[in-house]
């Protein structure tokens, strides 16, 4: 007779078992805030189209002081996954060969991370001076 | 066993198909010096304590692959991981997650054998060759291609760190996949058409969700998370390419 009788381990609450597993999924549910926020945005769109009293309501609404928490609570969760999202860049592509060298994986996330820092700012400037 | 001598606590996750119905944990109390090895830990256990310990190991020195296991929850080589860094906690150790547990520390490997069948690791010349054509020559660019994949001792730390595959045990994987590209990036390989099919499958590189856990606890620098989201790109290449040039890639 056979003795064998491989145990398979169970993999309930996986994530919970390693702090790298739980930074994983929060990452992933950061998700969730970024496309929260382009619905926010879409909706506004929505708005604009149905004419200037519908636009100025939606403009009132982002007022509510609960819609401003919301917005600093978006940006948390929105740069944690942008850092996350830039950290793990390096595994998903290519080496980068610059000048005979493989490019560092800090290189990467590194550049990732200023141009993400520039692009919001310079978005940030546009719609400031707009505004005004 | 001098007065102070360290005493450092290891718990051990047993199971002996023919008397348990599941695993389950035994503490043994081990003396040790500050050089010692968890591996060394489990060795005098079996030599001292317990005869009946199963585990596996050969070079203790951490070339061989065979000494994986998860310690305090991360897969590591015990030979390369230390008791003095754990004590005067106590060190948990189990046998390496995501694989069924054959008896003790000993995993079941099989699935991962035929895994690395099947990716035929090995090099597929592009044409017939006769021996007056003499050896290849590659630059030290081309070597650079694949060298780093080339360095996997078959450890399977990077198995028991990816949830993925121990959600489904079907998927190809980090090592396999990182042998693979290793000679599909061969510039003596002419494989890489074959190969992709296993790429591009079900059971290939999307079941991958870039959790990039198998690329930091691989001991030789390996990367495998680079290998497989490469071959996301080749096999996203394949697919579309396919409507131009009908002809192999995606099944
Ligand atoms: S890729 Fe690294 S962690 Fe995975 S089996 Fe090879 S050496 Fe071990
Ligand atoms: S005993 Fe060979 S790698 Fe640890």
């Amino acid at each position: 007779m056979n003795k064998r009788r491989p145990y398979v381990r169970s993999m309930d609450g996986w994530w919970k078992k390693n702090p790298f597993f739980v930074e994983y999924m929060i990452h992933e549910a950061t998700a969730l805030f970024v496309a929260a926020y382009a619905g926010i945005l879409l909706f506004g769109l929505l708005r604009l189209s149905q004419g200037e009293a519908a636009w100025n309501e939606w403009l009132m609404a982002l007022k509510n002081p609960w819609y401003i928490g919301f917005h600093l609570l978006a940006l948390v969760a929105i740069s944690y996954h942008t850092y996350t999202w830039f950290k793990i860049m390096p595994r998903t592509m290519p080496p980068v060969i610059v000048g005979g060298q493989r490019l560092s994986a800090w290189a990467i996330t590194g550049s990732g991370l200023a141009v993400a820092a520039a692009a919001s700012a310079a978005l940030l400037g546009l719609v400031w001076g707009m505004a005004r | 066993m001098s007065e102070n001598q360290k005493v450092i606590e290891i718990e051990v996750l047993r199971y002996h198909p023919e008397k348990d119905k599941e695993p389950h944990k035994q503490v043994f109390e081990v003396p040790f010096t500050d050089d010692m090895s968890v591996l060394q830990g489990v060795q005098y256990i079996k030599d001292y304590l317990d005869g009946s310990l199963s585990f596996r190991w050969s070079c203790r020195m951490a070339i061989c692959g065979s000494c994986g296991m998860m310690i305090n929850g991360e897969p590591s080589l015990s030979c390369q991981t230390f008791l003095r860094d754990y004590y005067p906690a106590r060190v948990r150790v189990e046998a390496l997650s995501h694989f069924p547990i054959e008896r003790d520390l000993v995993i079941n490997m099989e699935g991962f054998i035929e895994k690395l069948e099947s990716i035929q690791p090995y090099i597929i010349p592009k044409e017939p060759r006769t021996l007056a054509q003499g050896e290849y020559l590659q630059t030290p660019e081309q070597l650079n291609a694949y060298e780093q994949f080339s360095s996997c001792i078959n450890c399977l730390l990077c198995y028991a760190a990816c949830p993925q595959f121990g959600l489904n045990s079907s998927f190809i994987g980090p090592a396999a996949t990182a042998l693979l590209h290793r000679y599909n990036v061969d510039s003596r390989d002419g494989g890489k058409a074959e190969r992709m099919e296993l790429i591009n499958s079900e059971e290939g590189v999307f079941n991958c969700t870039a959790v990039g856990y198998c690329s930091e606890v691989c001991p030789k620098h390996v990367d495998p998370a680079n290998a497989v989201n490469q071959n996301k790109t080749n096999a996203a290449a394949d697919y579309f390419l396919r409507f131009l040039a009908p002809k192999g890639g995606a099944k």
